[in-house]
């Protein structure tokens, strides 16, 4: 057991060394103008603006954001963004997931609104997200109960939640539907109601279903936090850190790719998470199905 | 668990009545969005209370093109005016007429031709502060490109960053009598928020404003030299020079609260007296100015942001009137433009002039004549700028 988690940490760390290894290796090989085919470019440049030197963005990340007074060493502020990321992109997981479940029980429980609601779940998903990010936050703000007051970040939270909670619901769905006639027929043969079918034999049914698309689900909420930060614009993530710098790309090019590795952390951070919540739900899984 | 459920429930609710929503009134990528209070970035809080709070939607991020405002809160200008200003960085889908419109700020910063389109689609807005008064965008292009003018860009490839930024670029080449179609591709090409595609050489001739991305150019590495770009090695397709400059940066402020609501009247005369002496400040202390807007969240280096103070202090100084005086001529020339100038869908900007409201100078006039009470000079008429040396990534 110990040997195999061993293994597991050495070529996870393998991996990582053969991404920069391959990075290094293309950009040693490859001519500096990338490959043409025509006037189209297939393959990128590899000039120290388009791709900086591994070890040049690992120096930066230890020098400071900036030379004013006072400012954090990069891969501090990285850190704090991508945290603060994270945990928008947590809450918008976690509405996502609720609201996908309870959509996906409504569409089990009434075939009627499986007919009524899916279509627009599945409609949902093709209206783009900087159509919707703008609506959000325009409606959020008009939202004022007491002393209660809609901030940016819950408009990002909940736009996250909008990528979230689709391939819950289906996936959801399709679960809840997966126990055979045989076993619902045993259920309603011991006059099981609905309720008792659904939290012995439905969810526990759709585990295997579940998983995947929580992950999905995870990757989505990620995504959907950096894209809405750009859009609305709120300030403190790795979204806005992204565009920030955007402004160095050329004379600073290893900085830009600081917040892209907070990005990346996020998302592995992320999908540690659900992989940590699949292991509670373990005895429910009997393989998974693809979403 | 009970407590997450009503929140799933809410959330439920929530996205099926955007569904709606959306499929209702078709998806816009320009709807509006008011801005929340609170957003990382705002300055002024904690005010005694008989100070008005106001907020003010820029459009783009913290950087030092925005001095004025920053300047203006950071030195207490506003406070002394009686106000407690809340400063709104915009974002990539911002559109700060449409949040002014919908409420969500007292007053917002935008170039005159945009705001023109969306005069002319309903919005009720008045320019009330013209703060700069010269533009700042140019045409770069490398000088072994053989571009020399406008005329030049015939056959090359031309970047724009589109949304309302390619007026003056189209106006100028359509002065020189070269169309879109005349251009490699049949239109501009699409710039992204860096100028590595003009680098790379992929665009032979990007848009670029003399506070920010020229200055990008001149902060990188040359690999010919070893040393960083200098002004030598770059032509500038100067707006200004052509002919075809435009008025930009704008105090703009709601047209039916100015005029049925007194006190908003009163507020806009003291915001523009704020933020006139915040320029006032970053035209006399461009160090200090710069470090106010770095330490407000800019994460631009320490160069470049000194190099934004300048150039946009050029913007602004000498002023002809007055700082935020709006010149009949020019606005005359900028709406003459907006009816000529032909987009790449085939439209004008606008195609009648705009109305009466869309500009005053009661307001601004009223600040500089307190101003000039006070013995303040707004001209500016001794300015001279300060020389930036840029280091490599704008450090």
């Amino acid at each position: 057991m110990r040997t195999a988690r061993a293994q597991a940490t050495l070529w996870s760390v393998v991996g990582v060394l053969g991404v920069a290894a391959l990075w290094e290796l293309y950009k040693a090989i490859a001519p500096d103008d990338g490959v043409t085919v025509g006037t189209v470019t297939v393959l990128p440049r590899t000039t120290d603006i388009a791709m900086p030197h591994i070890w040049d963005m690992v120096t930066r990340l230890f020098e400071p954001v900036t030379r004013a007074a006072g400012a954090d060493v990069l891969w501090w502020a990285v850190l704090q963004a991508a945290a603060f990321s994270l945990g928008i992109a947590v809450l918008g997981w976690v509405l996502g997931v609720v609201s996908g479940m309870l959509l996906a029980l409504l569409m089990q429980r009434w075939i009627t609104a499986e007919s009524a609601v899916l279509p627009w779940v599945v409609l949902s998903q093709t209206v783009p997200l900087i159509a919707i990010a703008p609506l959000v936050k325009r409606w959020g703000t008009a939202i004022h109960l007491g002393p209660f007051q809609w901030e940016n970040w819950m408009s990002v939270a909940v736009i996250a939640s909008y990528l979230a909670f689709f391939p819950v619901a289906v996936s959801a769905l399709r679960g809840l539907k997966s126990p055979p006639q045989a076993d619902t027929d045993l259920f309603h043969a011991y006059a099981a109601g609905w309720w008792t079918t659904l939290v012995r034999l439905r969810l526990p049914a759709s585990v295997p279903y579940l998983m995947p698309a929580l992950k999905l689900a995870a990757a989505n909420a990620v995504v959907g936090t950096v894209v809405a930060e750009v859009s609305i614009g709120l300030g403190g993530g790795i979204g806005r850190m992204i565009i920030e710098f955007a402004a160095t790309a050329s004379g600073d090019p290893a900085k830009t790719w600081a917040p892209i590795l907070g990005a990346v952390l996020i998302g592995l951070l992320s999908a540690g998470l659900v992989a940590l919540l699949g292991r509670g739900l373990g005895r429910f899984r009997r393989g998974e199905v693809p979403a | 668990m009970a407590f997450m459920a009503t929140r799933g429930a809410r959330a439920a609710a929530f996205t099926a009545a955007a569904l709606g929503a959306l499929t209702l009134t078709g998806c816009s990528a320009d709807e509006a969005e008011p801005a929340a209070s609170g957003a990382s970035g705002d300055t002024g809080s904690e005010a005694p209370a008989e100070l008005t709070a106001v907020s003010v939607q820029l459009q783009w991020l913290t950087q030092a093109q925005f001095a004025c405002y920053y300047a203006a809160a950071d030195q207490g200008y506003y406070e002394d005016a009686g106000l407690d200003v809340t400063i709104i960085p915009g974002a990539v889908d911002i559109v700060p007429i449409d949040v002014l419109t919908s409420g969500g700020a007292d007053f917002a910063v935008s170039w005159v031709p945009k705001v023109l389109g969306a005069i002319e689609q309903g919005a009720a807005v008045t320019d009330v502060a013209q703060i700069f008064e010269r533009s700042g965008t140019m045409q770069v292009a490398f000088a072994d490109s053989g571009i020399t003018s406008a005329a030049d860009l015939a056959g090359k490839s031309v970047g724009s960053w589109g949304y309302g930024n390619e007026w003056e670029l189209i106006a100028g080449m359509q002065a020189s009598g070269v169309t879109l179609e005349d251009l490699e591709g049949g239109s501009t090409v699409q710039q992204a928020f860096d100028m590595n595609a003009f680098i790379a050489g992929d665009i032979d001739a990007a848009q670029a404003m003399t506070y920010n991305e020229y200055a990008q150019v001149l902060e990188t590495v040359n690999p010919e030299t070893g040393e960083l770009y200098t002004a030598d090695d770059l032509v500038v397709i100067d707006w200004n020079d052509e002919g075809t400059a435009m008025l930009q940066d704008a105090i703009w402020a709601d047209s039916e609260r100015l005029a049925s609501d007194e006190a908003y009247a009163e507020t806009t005369t003291a915001f523009i007296k704020g933020t006139i002496e915040g320029c006032l400040y970053a035209k006399d202390e461009p160090e200090a100015a710069a470090d106010i807007v770095t330490a407000a969240g800019s994460t631009l280096g320490t160069s470049h942001q000194l190099w934004m103070t300048n150039e946009v202090n050029k913007l602004i100084f000498p002023s002809t009137s007055g700082v935020g005086h709006i010149n009949e001529d020019q606005w005359d020339a900028t709406v003459a433009m907006a009816l000529e100038t032909v987009n790449p869908e085939g439209a004008t900007i606008i195609s009648a002039d705009p109305p009466e409201a869309a500009y005053s100078n009661e307001y601004v006039d009223a600040a500089l004549a307190e101003l000039a009470e006070e013995g303040v000079d707004t001209m500016g008429a001794d300015f001279a700028p300060i020389e930036v040396t840029l280091n490599e990534g704008g450090e």
